[in-house]
């Protein structure tokens, strides 16, 4: 098992014929995920190495039965392109789009949260890797091993940091998922730890977070009360000044609310230890899992 | 991006939020020339993005021309808190009777546009909080069917607003939401919001943030960008597409990735050294986009080190190896370095580096000992 992609995934990407939705998608469809077709509008009938396009998502899902989007379209054709895909009957949309602006995220995730069952993951992501199964967006899945430990993370290359100190204890991984860097992520932590929960591979799970909102504060709520598997988190951001966007849209300190120092407090007072190094997540990562033997 | 006081009056107004008439002025003539224009008593306030403006003595009222250009003149120029006055705004002084409190904020949390309104206005907000949150009326709105009579009505009432007030405070809300949304603002802050003798309600204050991912649909406030206030470095790296953010160390920083940038300052601050700067080179980075990256870190004359921490996954180390080679070709480079390559072509990448045999670059294998390296030779 894994969480969201794996062998039954039908990826259709959206942007498939610019340079990085060709690029990534066949570097996915390399590690073997299923890639069945791409949209670009005006590009319907083409092919990418074989990949057919069509000019509309509907297209797409009614002659390959794609069940899975990732977006890959420029910042200002993105809101749309996840619009299309969810009106197209796609359940899970994987957005990789960075730089989306907030208001049409906005109006994105309250239009999908009035819909039944469909996921948003991302935008401002690097997707979601499930080893030996499937891999949908940009994570470098050579790092990365089968295994138990599912990680969910605000971040990409932070991830692949902590992803290869996991590695290096010997650890792989179940599935993991960046959420996004954005202030309007489609997916919060929550979500996906109760993915994680419900998965009966992962046997624990890490949880990169960074500063800005409360994301880590109600994950922390929600561990307490629902998760029962090993969490251990870590936080960026402890040196970041107030008022900043450090790089991700969503990675700012306002006044007292936001910080690093908050959000670890918020976890270990739930009993959650948060690593202050990507280098001790992973020790405490090979302590809990000594520990259940 | 934050607008200064009288930008975000500019904007209010483009959106029938009553604000009170003004000019803004860059020099002391201009100064005098707007406040003939808009008469006496007027207000002269200093145009900084920085609080406490009042407390500095960057607002003054002026009764006649003598008094405006007496504080025009001490105004322009002046520093406040470490931010040079480089323009002023004039506007007629205003009869106030009753200070309030008005906003929309961008709720995360909930996923919506959260609007507030208190009737006490003209101190921090914070503070009312902390002392009574239930003198703060919150509503939060569904973006899809945007902002109603009966949410102007419930914030008025639980806000508890004379009736005579409940009418046009709520049509100014209704205009600052349609600003909000029109001009795609992260943050709309009127404070005060005040009420005159005869009763009319009025923006006294601006306090905006717009998206900067939203600029491309707003090409006249993409212009209002406020240069002056920015950080040479800061200015430097924007205009080379650069993430970069200027901190207080000596520790120069550049990372791929914004979590792992965060996550290095982090571990650098731990092994007990102070960054001097937040560097994302992002994804994919190319050589030229390192060697741009060394100039503006460099460019800080603090840099005492800098530590390079790169994961490849898009990001290849050999363009990083690259990069530094060249720039150190161009460059006149005085400081040490420490390289941590690790991830997608970091053989190569350490194998350019070691053939290149640039002086005073280390490379480190862990992010760990990367940290510990600069920060002993930084002392």
């Amino acid at each position: 098992m894994a969480v969201l992609v794996d062998t039954d995934t039908r990826l259709c990407v959206s942007g498939i014929t610019g340079r990085e939705g060709t690029f990534h998608a066949l570097n996915n469809r390399s590690y073997g995920t299923q890639v069945v077709s791409g949209v670009t509008p005006g590009k319907g009938g083409q092919d990418v190495d074989g990949i057919p396009v069509f000019n509309t998502f509907h297209d797409a899902v009614i002659e390959t039965g794609a069940n899975t989007a990732m977006v890959f379209v420029p910042p200002r054709f993105a809101a749309d392109s996840i619009l299309e895909a969810e009106d197209a009957g796609v359940r899970l949309i994987i957005a990789i789009t960075e730089g989306i602006p907030a208001h049409d995220e906005l109006r994105v995730y309250n239009h999908l949260a009035s819909r039944q069952s469909v996921r948003l993951i991302g935008p401002n992501c690097p997707g979601i890797l499930s080893p030996g199964k499937a891999n949908v967006g940009i994570i470098p899945a050579s790092f990365f091993k089968e295994g138990k430990v599912g990680v969910v993370s605000r971040s990409g290359t932070l991830t692949y940091q902590i992803g290869n100190e996991l590695a290096q204890r010997g650890f792989g991984n179940s599935s993991i998922v960046g959420i996004g860097g954005d202030p309007v992520p489609g997916s919060s932590f929550i979500d996906v730890l109760a993915l994680f929960e419900a998965d009966p591979e992962t046997e624990l799970i890490v949880m990169s977070g960074e500063i800005g909102g409360s994301a880590e504060e109600e994950a922390a709520e929600y561990i307490a009360s629902s998760v029962t598997k090993p969490v251990v988190a870590y936080i960026a951001g402890f040196t970041a000044p107030e008022g900043k966007t450090m790089g991700h849209a969503g990675a700012i300190v306002s006044g007292v609310a936001g910080t690093a120092a908050g959000k670890a407090a918020a976890l270990e007072g739930k009993g959650i230890r948060v690593g202050r190094t990507p280098t001790e997540v992973a020790e405490i990562a090979a302590e809990i899992a000594g520990s259940l033997g | 991006m934050d607008l200064l006081e009288y930008q975000g009056k500019l904007l209010f107004a483009r959106h029938g939020v009553p604000v009170p008439t003004g000019s803004p002025a860059t020099s002391l003539e201009q100064a005098v020339a707007a406040a003939d224009e808009i008469g006496y008593p007027c207000v002269i306030k200093a145009q900084v993005l920085i609080g406490g403006r009042g407390k500095a003595g960057g607002i003054k009222v002026a009764r006649d021309r003598d008094e405006a250009e007496s504080h025009a003149r001490a105004i322009l120029g002046m520093d406040i808190r470490g931010f040079t006055v480089h323009e002023v705004w004039i506007e007629a002084a205003s009869d106030i009777a009753e200070e309030y409190y008005a906003s929309i904020v961008f709720d995360r949390s909930a996923k919506k546009p959260l609007v507030l309104l208190s009737k006490e206005g003209g101190v921090e907000i914070e503070e009312v909080a902390q002392r009574d949150p239930s003198l703060i009326a919150q509503v939060h709105v569904d973006p899809l069917i945007g902002f109603q009579d009966f949410h102007a009505r419930r914030l008025a009432f639980e806000a508890g607003l004379d009736a005579d007030l409940v009418r046009p405070v709520g049509a100014l809300l209704a205009k600052l939401y349609e600003a909000f949304v029109r001009e795609e603002a992260l943050l709309v802050e009127v404070n005060p919001l005040i009420v005159t003798g005869e009763r009319a309600v009025l923006a006294l204050d601006a306090k905006v943030t717009l998206d900067e991912n939203s600029l491309f649909r707003h090409p006249d406030n993409a212009e209002l960008r406020n240069l002056s206030a920015e950080d040479p470095q800061e200015q430097m790296a924007k205009e080379r597409g650069l993430t970069y953010v200027s901190l207080d160390g000596d520790i120069g920083i550049l990372g791929n990735g914004a979590g792992l940038v965060m996550s290095t300052l982090d571990v650098v601050a731990q092994a007990g050294g102070a960054p001097a700067n937040f560097l994302d080179a992002g994804g994919g980075s190319k050589a030229e986009a390192i060697t741009s990256a060394v100039e503006v870190i460099l460019n800080n004359p603090n840099v005492k080190a800098v530590l390079f921490n790169i994961f490849g996954g898009i990001t290849r180390c050999d363009e990083v190896a690259h990069g530094l080679i060249e720039a150190f070709g161009s460059l006149e480079v005085k400081v040490p370095f420490v390289v941590r390559l690790d991830g997608t072509n970091d053989v190569e990448g350490r194998k350019l580096l070691a053939d290149a045999d640039l002086p005073n670059v280390y490379t480190e294998a862990t992010m760990l000992g990367a940290a510990q390296r600069v920060v002993e030779l930084a002392r």
